[in-house]
């Protein structure tokens, strides 16, 4: 075990949390509104130090910078998708929770 | 790897059993979609491990990106939940019969695929690599040994964008209910990195996973998120524009380097020797065009009209 | 091993859904389970050949390929038929039935 995989390998476990709350905000949460909160925020952030990490343990460059570019288009996609969501449930006229 | 990956592969199945299982018996329509949708995402995990990467791409990118979004769009056309109960055929027959018939022509179908050769086509594949002008043994398969099967697939795909067409006339604009301002924006951002992508899967295609299917699936999926970002398709019926020959293209490419090579004196599909690679890569490019046009036109669903739209449609 | 008896499972599932489902539209859904459970046993036979055999793989890449296109005509049908039966509720008492093929 080389130092990378080490820090890979931290990486990775760091960001198996983030996605297990993000899964559990979606089952848990009352509503949509909140439940795209859980995702868009925590599962980014998740996916994020996941890729990071595999880049980091496969010890070469180019395979870092296209999982960082498989991140940053997840990262807009789930930013558009969660606007276009919680609009499409406004205007059918989805109040948030505890409103 | 060992028992970690058969507990991986036990929870992928059950994953997918249910999944299916969602899809064929849910009771909202929209939520069968749904399932099958991850079931396409979930199967392209399956194909990994069953070590068919390309097939990964293309059920990825076809089987759920492509399907999914024609299921969807369908069922927005669809649209109340009385018309979607409206499509009823017949009732239901008891799983007694079924099960048994089911498994009976299962059994059949195992006995058969048991009987072929076992080897298989493996090493002759890999023997036969190095006169095929690619590295990598799907491409050789799909563009040279057997090019006549993709030459009958894209004619297929066109056969299927004109029966849809000869249907009638595209249904209104296609523009979701509630624009959002990200949603051309995004578009806008993404268009390039999609024909990058598509490109680079397509050059990927001689010695990796990767090439025409994946390529002209990712570049149709742009086209069509292009088209629910707001922008006007550019196929008009009534012009003469680009946009026919671009269809027909990767046929026609696929048709020419056949019927060459047997004018030439050789075998129907036969390259000559020491051009295979460049060839290939010149049909994969039309193909790829093709594929990309053609699913953007299945998803049109009608003939577009001469202003892109027909006013507010039905 | 594991997937082939998930292509066992699905191959049924796709079956009965195809034969029985009242609606088209999960009909559809059915038809496009039976294929993956065919691509499935194709890939599987694949894989257990030695050493891995290609030429499965390339028919089913083609195979994806076919089965979108027959989904995408199928799915302007159905579209279709629903816009027709529509119509004729309009008119006609409704057949619970309906007349559909």
């Amino acid at each position: 075990m080389t130092a990378a995989q080490w820090i890979g390998g931290l990486l990775v476990l760091a960001g198996i949390p983030f996605l297990l709350l993000g899964t559990l905000g979606l089952l848990r949460f009352p509503d949509v509104y909140p439940r795209l909160h859980a995702l868009a925020k925590s599962d980014n952030v998740g996916l994020g130090l996941v890729c990071i990490g595999l880049g980091v343990q496969s010890g070469s460059l180019t395979l870092l910078l296209k999982l960082v570019l498989i991140w940053v288009l997840m990262l807009i996609a789930s930013a558009t998708a969660a606007g276009l969501i919680a609009r499409t449930a406004l205007a059918r006229g989805l109040r948030p929770w505890g409103t | 790897m060992g028992v970690a990956g058969v507990i991986f592969d036990v929870l992928l199945a059950l994953a997918l059993t249910w999944l299916a299982w969602q899809a064929t018996r849910a009771a909202d329509l929209f939520h069968a979609v749904v399932s099958f949708i991850v079931f396409g995402l979930l199967m392209a995990l399956a194909w990994v491990r069953l070590e068919a990467p390309d097939i990964a791409l293309a059920e990825a990118a076809i089987g759920a990106g492509a399907t999914g979004a024609l299921l969807l769009s369908a069922l927005d056309r669809l649209a109340s939940r009385e018309r979607r109960r409206r499509l009823l055929y017949e009732p239901g027959a008891a799983w007694g019969f079924w099960i048994p018939a089911g498994g009976a022509l299962l059994g059949a179908l195992t006995l058969a695929a048991w009987k072929l050769p076992a080897p298989g086509l493996g090493n002759e594949v890999r023997a036969a690599l190095g006169v095929s002008g690619v590295e990598h043994p799907v491409t050789a398969v799909l563009l040279n040994f057997r090019a006549l099967d993709t030459l009958l697939e894209i004619g297929v795909l066109l056969l299927a964008a004109i029966t849809i067409w000869s249907l009638g006339r595209a249904p209104s604009p296609l523009i979701p209910a509630m624009p959002s301002p990200a949603l051309p924006a995004l578009g806008r951002l993404l268009f390039p990195v999609f024909v990058l992508v598509a490109a680079y899967l397509l050059w990927r295609g001689s010695h990796a996973p990767g090439g025409a299917f994946p390529a002209g699936a990712v570049l149709g999926a742009g086209a069509i998120l292009m088209l629910l970002a707001g922008a006007r398709p550019w196929i008009r019926s009534s012009e003469r524009g680009p946009w026919r020959w671009i269809l027909s293209l990767g046929l026609v490419m696929l048709l020419a380097a056949g019927i060459a090579g047997t004018l030439a004196g050789q075998a129907f599909f036969e390259y000559p020797p020491g051009t295979a690679g460049p060839l290939i890569l010149l049909l994969e490019v039309a193909a790829g065009l093709s594929i990309a046009l053609l699913l953007f036109a299945l998803y049109l669903r009608g003939e577009p009209c001469e202003h892109g739209y027909r006013g507010k449609g039905r | 091993m594991v997937y082939l008896s998930l292509t066992g499972v699905l191959f049924v599932l796709g079956l009965h859904g195809l034969f029985t489902a009242r609606n088209l539209l999960r009909r559809l859904l059915s038809l496009n389970i039976l294929t993956t459970s065919v691509f499935l046993l194709f890939v599987v036979m694949a894989r257990l050949a030695e050493p891995l055999d290609n030429v499965p793989h390339a028919i089913v890449l083609t195979g994806i390929v076919i089965t979108v296109s027959t989904t995408a005509v199928a799915l302007a049908l159905v579209v279709r038929i629903a816009g027709r039966m529509r119509e004729e509720d309009v008119g006609a008492a409704a057949d619970t039935r309906g007349d559909v093929e």
